[in-house]
């Protein structure tokens, strides 16, 4: 099976600044059948084509639109280009590729539940991508393209937690970038309290082409229930450590051994860790699976933001997942308990086992420590920060047991 | 150099700009003055406190001095098995100081960073955010020597 390039099929042929390059190759059809529409028409076709959230939550998009009322008088279109998940670079690709892609689709957000003022906040390791968008949003305004809807690009400043929604609403309005408590969720109080939708650059860049080639036609393509394409990347201990998009009904073992030309250096395959480094990671005998959303979880696993991450068999699984805790340490927002003094714990752990001083009560102990940071921390990051830890003990426990004393 | 009030007043129509405000002021003075934090907080109507939480919140922002040039190591997953711990200390060697210091001719200052999303090329450093690529402990002296 080969790539299906959708958002990436002009990649390199345009310039992704130019709205006019963009114009050529049939860019802003879309936004303008979405303004023809009537907004409840719109929000049901997006819900139709059945586009799911590319960020790593899997939510239907248009669900997701359905739930911002009606009748408020402003409301916001966000962008999150924060982009922190370790090994994941596929949103500065598509913004490299194809940026007109994503205004539109902001647009066609903007279109569907009444707002006309969108934002981008992109994350701080990025500046020419802030610049390359700041050139797009101009491109796109001076051709007419965007109508009355404008785009602001913020800038982050190096912190993994302003991924999560309501932290990065936080940071745009200037503060800490330390997560809300939900409910009331962005879509009824977001930024500056007013409802917010907030959707990842690939959802967005989706949008454009599920308006002009239908509903049906996006959700024939891939794996029925998380249909459409994603944008992966590949990184670790394979020949070609570079971007893809694939189907979503691509099987994992393709990723690596067609798209990725197999393991480097004529070695064997160890694991696998998808979704960056929240991810759990992944044994030989479940690379059959689909990369959709749905059959990542079936096996304990989730897609994620896409990133694949592969280790060969001379890896050390509990060294790299050492360095993976002291990650979560370091990107803890403090604002609660579980995940402040978890995450310290669990590296601190990690780090006993790997140096070789740990006994098995200390393994008991990280597995109870997992437990209550995955269902007492409050946000996404201390709720994934244990599945590294919990999978790999699972999967590869034989690693951890030659380290015991 | 431009003067950090005019960075500010830049940034004022922005809503919620401190941070926008702060990172035009680091983009001058490599970090974040005392004086210039003083009066960011003022024009965003915000205590002095409330201001330098913020800015000690975000890793790319700082409050103490930094060399002329920021070097960055990453160290997320796919560069530390690319091997970004023998780089650190090809780096450390190179320049005489541990990770967090500054030469003492304030030219450098080096620092970790977690992954910077250039993953296709690592490991990777960043010198005043400008990536390097699939850099090695033997390139560092060569990469380094570049900046003066
Ligand atoms: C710690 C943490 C980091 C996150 N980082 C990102 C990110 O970098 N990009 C992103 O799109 N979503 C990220 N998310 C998910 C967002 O909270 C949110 O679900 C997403 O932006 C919604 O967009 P989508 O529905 O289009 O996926 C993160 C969540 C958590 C808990
Ligand atoms: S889980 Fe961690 S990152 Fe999330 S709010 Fe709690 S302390 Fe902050
Ligand atoms: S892991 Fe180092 S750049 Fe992504």
């Amino acid at each position: 099976m080969e790539e299906k390039r959708v958002l990436l099929e002009y990649a390199d042929q345009i310039n992704p600044e130019s709205a006019a390059d963009y114009i050529k190759v049939g860019g802003y059809k879309g936004l303008e059948k979405a303004r023809a529409m009537q907004k409840k028409d719109l929000i049901d076709e997006v819900k139709k084509s059945g586009l799911r959230g590319r960020g790593g939550a899997g939510f239907n998009a248009g669900m997701k639109w359905s739930f911002v009322p009606q009748d408020a008088p402003v409301k916001y279109v966000v962008c999150n280009l924060d982009e922190g998940e370790p090994g994941t670079y596929k949103d500065r690709i598509i913004c490299e590729k194809n940026a007109q892609a994503l205004l539109e689709g902001m647009a066609i957000c903007g279109a569907a539940i009444g707002s006309d003022q969108g934002y981008i906040y992109c994350r701080g390791e990025y500046p020419f991508v802030v610049e390359l968008l700041k050139n797009a949003v101009k491109s796109a305004k001076d051709a007419g393209a965007l109508g009355d809807f404008d785009i602001e690009v913020r800038m982050g400043a190096g912190a993994y937690v302003c991924g999560e929604e309501t932290a990065l609403i936080e940071s745009i309005e200037g503060h800490r970038g330390e997560p809300r408590f939900k409910p009331p969720f962005p879509g009824v109080a977001g930024l500056w309290a007013a409802p917010t939708v907030v959707n990842n650059v690939e959802t967005f860049a989706c949008l454009p082409y599920i308006l002009v080639n239908g509903a049906e036609w996006f959700a024939g393509i891939g794996a029925a229930k998380y249909p459409g394409t994603k944008v992966l990347t590949l990184t670790g201990d394979i020949n070609n450590p570079t971007y893809f998009e694939v189907p979503t009904d691509y099987k994992l073992r393709d990723v690596i051994y067609k798209l990725g030309g197999g393991i480097k250096n004529g070695k064997k395959f160890k694991a696998v860790q998808v979704g960056g480094t929240s991810g759990a990671f992944i044994p030989e005998e479940n690379l059959d699976t689909q990369i959709d959303f749905d059959s990542m979880g079936a096996i304990g696993a989730a897609l994620g933001s896409g990133a694949v991450l592969v280790l060969d068999e001379t890896r050390d699984i509990v060294d790299t997942v050492a360095r993976i805790t002291k990650f979560f340490e370091h990107e803890s927002c403090g604002k609660c308990n579980p995940c402040r003094e978890g995450t310290f714990r669990m590296c601190e752990m990690l780090h006993k086992v790997n140096e070789g001083k740990a006994s098995e009560k200390d393994l008991e102990n990280i597995l109870r420590l997992a437990k209550v940071m995955r269902k007492a921390s409050l946000c996404g990051l201390g709720q994934a920060a244990p599945i590294p830890v919990e999978s790999t003990i699972k999967h590869f426990k034989y690693e951890y047991m030659r380290k015991l004393v | 150099m431009a003067n950090y009030m005019d960075l500010i007043a830049s940034q004022k129509n922005t809503k919620g700009g401190i941070i926008e405000a702060f990172h035009a002021i680091q983009k001058e003075y490599n970090y974040i003055p005392r004086e210039a934090l003083t009066a960011a907080a003022k024009a965003f109507g915000m205590s002095e406190a409330k201001a330098y939480g913020v800015a000690t919140f975000y890793s790319y922002l700082s409050v103490e001095k930094r060399g002329k040039y920021i070097i960055r190591m990453c160290e997320s997953a796919p560069c530390h098995v690319a091997g970004a711990d023998e780089v650190i200390k090809a780096i450390e060697k190179y320049l005489g100081i541990k990770t967090g210091e500054t030469t003492a001719d304030g030219k450098y200052t080096l620092e970790l960073t977690e992954c910077i999303g250039q993953c296709q090329a690592t490991p990777v450093i960043t010198v005043n955010s400008e990536p390097i690529f699939n850099v090695s402990p033997e390139k560092i002296p060569e990469i380094l020597s570049a900046y003066k």
